[in-house]
């Protein structure tokens, strides 16, 4: 580790894709006798039946846990240590996978994402101020998502709304729209993580293997990215930033293709779309790097750069403590010219979430 | 467009240069659709005849192509359920002088629940397709309808009919209750393999899942766009489940399924596969590789992007000049002008840089398609 502190000190580097875990316990300040009870009786409940065996224990790196015997992402000394210091991370935004949304009783998961956003603010950000927080929100229900969103979104603590990538239904549905229309009245982006399960987890029914899930991700983010165009959800919202957080974005250029294509014979079918889809998804969409494609050969990913033609909206991010993290100074192909190694790295995150210059 | 008598006109246009330029293409992707559920009613036994008459039964609960959709239709064709033997002949066949045409038969069979009915409507267009269309035109071969949902009963239909001649793959819809890496299929794939099928994987089915991860999409475009992330859990499904470790000899072709997303998989399962290799210890050689060998796509929709110059990257990142053969999808409308159905320019020296080189056109045009399915 020692051998690369100079190159990385060399640029700023934001991480937008950090993940923090509750210890045992934790929560339980910030949740009603009732919902406590509730936890020791029933604990987490939510559409089951997708679980793949992951790569290591909590999908985590091997060296992530801390000696304090907590969960990886449990410890802020640790991952003060770790990631901040090591990598001299300027901000990292916090993305919980806490199955918050996940939750079949929606009062639960709205009850459970009031605490864990406390708790962020709490052991996290209060503590550490390179830090910034995603709201959780119970996404199944638009207006419970809303309302927590109103609870968090004037605190400078948070800087995006946390949605998970397979949801129960696509999220340009009309059923999500309070979600979004909080917000926009907030500024915040909208981030979707890698993760969830409603049902079959592709198109095809249920796979075997984790390969097959976590390599076959991008399924939903596809998914998703069509449903807000053709929904009409940025007519609706102008403004609205959508975040594709842990999804790749190299399977994007081909989908502009066919959903520009497919749309110039069903455009009746959506007269309210005024403008091209590829057009809504260079304006609305960002893409967090980790876990990049790596293809072969340089020039392919040079051409994917500019197929894609989106420079100003990829961001890095590690997914500490995750076993595919993605370390600041070697993630990055080595040829990227400078100037645009520079607007991964921070720049454009800090555009977007508008972080001050430190 | 209809003539004043009401038949199709007899071109889809000029033809295209490939056509003048003297290159016999064969089209792997030409619709023969069922017209009704009556049509099969002469190759069906009385037993379910009576039961679909009784029950007012009129088909699979499938609309993946929904009959006023443009899409579904060429300007210049007959609907898919109106297009018979005569209007492939004039329109393509003779019209673009093709050396062979690849019948896809998109009736959904999988989505009939009763098994013993699913298997007797697949026997019953399998024989139509034998009487109707191969029978009757030499440069037509067909794929197998198969209720694949009962693996062991599709097995069954492929012993059965395997042999005609006639017959080049078995079709399946992407959109499946199962991904077709499962070891459930394996029936398939052995009878496939013992009469030198091909599998063919073709947009659409209607398995009764929901046709994304995501739930429901609540538009046919989303559904159409949408349906190249379903090809890719197949692609991924097949390598990773070891469909080719098992079968070394399986030819697979994607239908209607575009292309231009397979090298973004590619890059993604292959550094997957260095990260996870103790999912999958069978697989001996990056999936990318597998891909290559087994898999074939063909060419529209194209999914091409604005020009000509990224479509040829695409093409490149495939790193292989076998995986592409062209069809049609006729009578469905994926081009406008002939040329497009072949958009890359052919006339090597007339046209400005950047432009595909002629081998590679030959090759896509007709001797992929003529080595996969050993015509």
């Amino acid at each position: 580790m020692e051998n690369t502190t100079t190159k990385r000190s060399k640029l700023p580097v934001i991480d937008c894709d950090i993940h923090n875990s509750v210890p045992p316990g934790a929560l339980s300040p910030y949740l009603s006798q009732r919902w406590q009870e509730h936890f020791k009786t029933f604990g987490l409940r939510s559409r089951i039946g997708g679980y793949y065996p992951r790569a290591l224990l909590n999908a985590a790196r091997k060296d992530a846990w801390p000696p304090s015997g907590l969960a990886p992402g449990a410890d802020l000394a640790f991952m003060q240590e770790q990631l901040l210091d090591a990598w001299n991370i300027e901000y990292g935004v916090l993305n919980p996978l806490i199955p918050v949304g996940e939750q079949l009783n929606l009062a639960y998961g709205a009850a459970l994402a009031q605490a864990v956003n406390e708790w962020q603010v709490a052991d996290w950000v209060e503590p550490e101020p390179r830090l910034r927080a995603s709201i959780v929100v119970p996404y199944e229900d638009g207006d419970l998502s809303a309302e927590e969103i109103h609870r968090c979104g004037p605190r400078p603590e948070f800087v995006q709304i946390l949605l998970i990538a397979r949801t129960k239904d696509p999220l340009g549905n009309r059923k999500y729209w309070k979600i979004y229309e909080a917000a926009v009245e907030y500024d915040l982006p909208i981030g979707i993580h890698f993760g969830g399960v409603a049902g079959p987890i592709t198109g095809a029914g249920w796979p075997s293997y984790y390969i097959e899930d976590h390599g076959g991700m991008p399924q939903a983010f596809h998914t998703q990215v069509i449903s807000y165009v053709c929904e009409g959800v940025f007519e609706r919202f102008p403004t609205l930033k959508i975040v594709l957080i842990e999804g790749g974005f190299a399977w994007l250029p081909p989908l502009l293709w066919r959903l520009d294509a497919t749309w110039t014979k069903l455009r009746s079918e959506v007269p309210e779309l005024r403008r091209k889809p590829s057009e809504y998804i260079r304006d609305h969409f960002w893409f967090s790097t980790q876990p990049m494609e790596e293809p072969p050969k340089r020039e392919y990913f040079e051409q994917l750069l500019e197929q894609m033609d989106m420079n100003d909206k990829l961001m890095f991010a590690t997914d500490y403590p995750h076993w595919d993290f993605d370390a600041p100074d070697r993630a990055l192909p080595s040829f990227l010219k400078p100037e645009l190694r520079r607007k991964i790295l921070a720049d454009n995150a800090r555009a977007l979430y508008q972080f001050e210059k430190n | 467009m209809d003539n004043e008598d009401g038949l199709a006109s007899t071109a889809l246009g000029p033809s295209p240069d490939f056509v003048q330029a003297g290159i016999k293409a064969i089209d792997c992707d030409i619709h023969n659709e069922v017209p009704s559920l009556q049509t099969l009613f002469p190759y069906m036994s009385d037993f379910w005849c009576d039961y679909c008459n009784h029950s007012g039964f009129r088909g699979p609960d499938a609309n993946d192509y929904p009959r006023g959709a443009p899409l579904t239709t060429h300007p210049d064709a007959k609907s898919p359920w109106e297009v018979d033997l005569a209007h492939i002949r004039e329109q393509l066949l003779d019209g673009w002088n093709l050396e062979y045409g690849i019948l896809n038969c998109a009736y959904r069979v999988q989505s009939v629940h009763n098994p013993d009915l699913a298997a007797a409507i697949a026997q019953a267009i399998n024989d139509w397709q034998i009487e109707h269309w191969l029978d009757p035109e030499p440069r037509l071969r067909a794929s197998l309808v198969i209720p694949s949902q009962i693996p062991d009963l599709a097995a069954r239909e492929i012993e059965r009919v395997g042999e005609h001649p006639g017959f080049v793959q078995a079709i399946l819809p992407v959109r499946s209750r199962t991904p077709y890496g499962s070891r459930l299929y394996h029936p398939i794939y052995e009878a496939a393999v013992r009469h030198n099928l091909a599998i063919g994987i073709h947009y659409g089915g209607a398995p009764g899942n929901q046709p994304s991860p995501t739930g429901w999409p609540s538009t046919y475009l989303e559904e159409y766009s949408g349906m190249t992330q379903v090809f890719q859990a197949q692609v991924i499904s097949l390598v990773a489940e070891g469909i080719f470790d098992q079968f070394p000899e399986l030819r697979v072709v994607l239908i209607e399924s575009g292309f231009t997303w397979l090298p973004a998989v590619m890059w993604r399962i292959d550094k997957e596969w260095r990260g996870l290799r103790n999912n999958t210890p069978w697989l001996k050689r990056p999936p990318s590789e597998y891909m290559r060998k087994h898999l074939r796509f063909t060419l529209q929709p194209i999914d091409a992007p604005p020009t000509t110059k990224q479509l040829l990257q695409i093409i490149g990142q495939l790193e292989s000049d076998e995986m592409l053969m062209f069809s049609t999808d006729y009578p469905h409308w994926q081009f406008d002008t002939p040329n497009d159905a072949f958009p890359t320019p052919l006339n090597i020296g007339l046209q400005a840089a950047p432009y595909m080189p002629g081998a590679l056109a030959r090759k896509i045009l007709s001797e992929n398609a003529r080595a996969f399915y050993q015509l």
